[in-house]
């Protein structure tokens, strides 16, 4: 096997022929890292269509405690930042630093306005008496079937909010490396592979804002 | 390839460093395995004593040694320990990080600095499954049912979960670096139809994992929340539905059978085909069952369930594809024993094992049709019936592989030849032990004895005392190689390159192998176990 | 680099304004009255348009080699199994009367 010019990059790990064979691995693996992190929700998926089916009253009942304007702006918010996460991967590609740096940041300032909106709405959810396990009260004849809306609410919510949480502090890692100046085209992966954690971060809301918020206000 | 010379000064994986760093701070796949063995075997003991425990209380019908609720920790402990903490990473985290890259000719994982992350995971996951133990264990059975786990147990339902789930992302980080490995690093030549079956048996493992796993992490946090919070979520009495439970649980934990099993029988692929010299007969369709029991795998759970409260219409349609798995398991059976068909069969102790398990396997997986059948399994459900079936898969099955495969790479792997004598003397012990410790049980359970009871009516205890009896041999069989194992580390006669006269990629490299694994990069020109081609090399062992 | 596709700004912008006017017309739909199955209907389509079209350009499949696609095909599959041979459970309970009840 010839050493091309590429494979005496800084970092190519020893164990690898080439770049490209790092990179298309790196990608691979992060695919197959999206698949479990797809089944991991789809727990909790399973369980909301099975107790929507049970209780489809107490969960429309359960959706109109949500805010439908904070959760749609959330979800402009979320799907704005996949779009700069987007962006980061082309500048990153096209060896525009600044760009990168920028829209990295940019990013990480979109998620953080979707974690306060997050904490503003689980703060009303604590004052309405509405967080099962902690505080829940109703004295609706389907509170139970509420309480189970709830609960799922904040298993989704929760989880998904964790997920962003574990992006937030990634983001702050690449966004140092990425001051630094250490990605160029020939190491883009690393910032393509977060992409595509943060897109999938994104498509999960994607689902969970129709699902809790939407469906049954007709 | 056999000219190779090992000489002592050669460098290889065991003597590139010295000292506790090198090992616990290792990026070597090889050096990782070995971290996994000691860890695993480790679990083995616990969940062993456990079951000897279990054993004795069982002797006698009274239930005069220990009290219900420490029978129920007893038996809880050791399935946890003995299916999250051992059969799960034996074969994949062992054999598999240690022989997976040498056969696809590659210099490591793809991501070796995430198979270290697996072990240290599942080292924090064992050291809170050990803390739960001490601090009064659990008592809900390993499948946690709902809502006792959830409402009413006051054991450490909560750790023990969170040890599970900690553990499952241990074996998703080696199943994703298997797949990346498999894809991405095979050498030149190797294509996917020339790979060694024990190569593809991981693969589909790799993706039930992938694919399973995550569901029971989820279906754990929703218990955990259940059982600290009271939320309800599978508690009847506050409108939840436990059968989603064991919806849930059981979408991960029937796929994890067959995380069990199809290593083993990727191990058995290569076994038989090196004790008889011949290339394992219809290649192709032990590839492609590997894969449709991956696949069928995810579409029987609700046969656990037919007691359940499940729908009947739901559980017929769950009876007929459970007994679907039957025909891939079958074509494996019955491709190995043609393969022994004219074959030039030695039985060294590795194929002892293979035996063992063709045998032992085949009563698992009939009994496992018996109990498919809705109408039967109404029946013996919960019996000790039940309880021999699985030990014949998973005891019968997956440790024989796991044994057989280990003695067969142990001198790749300690560069050293066990002592033949002593393992053919251990591998008739765990035959005759197993057999005489689980056949009772098909009979006790048929007739009716439930499992999960500390006592019994006396005209049982015929049986009982057979199983604790066959239990006590079984003990022996697997001290044995412990002990000679560890010896010939030191004491053995050095193997050489190719002990065995196999042919496959681990076998080209010296023994122990190199750092990364081969001297030059291996190329393939060949099929897999094409015997036929090769002059007839010497078997040292 | 064969499979190394580098998608233009261009191209995300067209989606994105895809994705905001779907947002958009879900929330507007969830308030119209379509009958009984149709509003369920009509946000599950649009989230699954939504996704397709991250998982298609921002995530780059459609440029992605085959071993990419699977995985995603492969994952999509598999959840559907979840979900549907779960609900078989469901659906299906009512189907036999219990005696007594």
């Amino acid at each position: 096997m010839s050493a091309s010019a590429e494979a005496h990059s800084p970092e190519l790990q020893h164990h690898f022929d080439s770049m490209e064979q790092q990179r298309s691995a790196s990608t691979l693996g992060m695919w197959a890292f999206v698949a479990q992190e797809l089944m991991f929700f789809g727990g909790l998926f399973t369980a909301y269509l099975v107790y929507r089916y049970l209780y489809p009253i107490g969960f429309e009942l359960g959706s109109a405690q949500l805010d439908i304007k904070l959760g749609g702006f959330n979800t402009a918010v979320l799907l704005a930042s996949s779009f700069t996460m987007a962006m980061a991967v082309w500048a990153a590609q096209t060896g525009k630093k600044k760009v990168l740096l920028w829209m990295l940041i940019a990013t990480l300032a979109l998620g953080a306005v979707f974690l306060g909106v997050k904490y503003v709405e689980y703060s009303a959810k604590i004052e309405h008496h509405l967080v099962p396990g902690y505080n829940f009260e109703s004295d609706s004849p389907y509170a139970g079937q509420i309480k189970m809306f709830m609960a799922l609410y904040f298993a989704m919510t929760g989880m998904h909010a964790l997920h962003m949480v574990v992006g937030f502090g990634l983001l702050l890692f690449y966004i140092y490396h990425a001051a630094k100046g250490r990605y160029t085209p020939e190491y883009s992966h690393p910032i393509e592979l977060f992409g595509l954690y943060w897109h999938f971060v994104d498509i999960v809301w994607i689902f969970l804002f129709p699902l809790l918020y939407l469906l049954g206000r007709a | 390839m056999s000219t190779l010379i090992t000489d002592s000064s050669r460098s290889n994986y065991l003597n590139a460093a010295y000292g506790i760093k090198s090992w616990l701070l290792t990026k070597d796949h090889k050096r990782i395995a070995l971290l996994y063995l000691v860890a695993v075997s480790i679990f083995f003991s616990v969940g062993g004593l456990f079951a000897a425990l279990i054993r004795l209380e069982l002797l006698t019908p009274e239930g005069d040694m220990v009290q219900p609720d420490i029978y129920n920790r007893l038996f809880t402990m050791h399935g946890v320990i003995m299916i999250f903490f051992f059969l799960i990473p034996a074969i994949p985290a062992v054999l598999g990080n240690f022989i997976l890259p040498l056969m696809v000719g590659a210099k490591d994982l793809a991501f070796p600095r995430i198979n270290l992350a697996s072990f240290y995971v599942y080292v924090v996951a064992g050291i809170l499954g050990v803390w739960a133990l001490i601090n009064g264990g659990v008592d809900t059975g390993w499948t946690f049912y709902t809502p006792y786990s959830s409402m009413y147990s006051n054991t450490q339902v909560t750790l023990v979960a969170m040890a599970g789930f900690i553990a499952g992302f241990s074996s998703i980080m080696t199943a994703v670096n298997f797949i990346v490995t498999v894809h991405r690093m095979r050498a030149p030549g190797l294509t996917w139809f020339r790979m060694p079956l024990m190569v593809w048996a991981l693969y589909a493992t790799s993706i039930i994992i992938m694919l399973a796993t995550p569901v029971l992490a989820i279906t754990l946090v929703m218990l955990m929340l259940d059982h600290s919070l009271h939320i309800g979520i599978f508690d009847p009495a506050q409108g939840g539905d436990p059968v989603l439970f064991q919806h849930l649980f059981w979408f991960y934990s029937h796929p994890a059978v067959y995380i069990m099993i199809l290593p083993a029988m990727g191990v058995i692929s290569e076994l038989v085909a090196a004790f008889s010299r011949k290339k394992v007969f219809g290649y192709t369709f032990v590839v492609y069952s590997s894969l449709s029991i991956a696949f069928l795998g995810f579409l029987v759970w609700g046969h656990h369930l037919f007691v359940s409260g499940q729908s009947v219409y739901a559980g017929a349609v769950f009876s007929i594809l459970s007994m679907l798995v039957a025909i891939p398991s079958a074509v494996k059976v019955f491709n190995w024993t043609a393969t022994l068909f004219q074959g030039s069969v030695s039985y060294q102790t590795p194929m002892l094992y293979a035996l063992g398990f063709i045998g032992l396997f085949t009563i698992g997986g009939l009994t496992g049709v018996f109990l498919a059948t809705m109408g039967l399994d109404t029946h013996v459900h919960d019996t000790y019936f039940v309880v021999a079936h699985f030990h014949y898969v998973m005891v019968g099955g997956t440790i024989m592989g796991y044994l057989g495969g280990l003695h067969y790479w142990w001198p790749k792997i300690s560069g050293k030849l066990y002592p033949e004598f002593w393992a053919k003397i251990s591998a008739l012990l765990v035959f005759v032990g197993f057999n005489l410790t689980f056949f009772p049980q098909f009979i006790v359970g048929y007739l009716g004895m439930p499992r999960r009871y500390h006592a019994y009516p006396p005209e049982f205890q015929v049986f009982n005392v057979l199983s604790t009896a066959g239990a006590s041999v079984l003990g022996l069989g697997y001290l044995l190689p412990i002990i000679y194992l560890t010896w010939s580390m030191r004491y053995g006669k050095k193997a050489p390159a190719n002990p065995w006269g196999a042919v496959g990629l681990e076998w080209e490299t010296a023994s122990p192998p190199p750092t990364f694994n081969f001297d030059d990069d291996p190329v393939v020109e060949h099929e897999a176990y094409d015997y036929h081609h090769r002059p007839e090399e010497p078997r040292v062992a | 680099m064969s499979e190394h596709h580098i998608v233009t700004p261009k191209t995300y912008i067209t989606i994105i304004a895809f994705l905001f006017a779907l947002t958009a017309a879900t929330v507007w739909v969830a308030f119209q009255h379509f009958g009984d199955p149709w509003n369920d209907v009509i946000a599950i389509g649009i989230a699954l348009t939504k996704a397709t079209l991250v998982v298609l350009f921002f995530m780059h499949v459609k440029w992605s080699e085959r071993t990419t696609k699977l995985a995603v095909i492969l994952a999509v599959l598999f959840l559907v199994v979840l979900l549907l041979i779960t609900m078989s459970d469901f659906l299906t309970r009512g189907w036999l009367g219990v005696p007594g009840s």
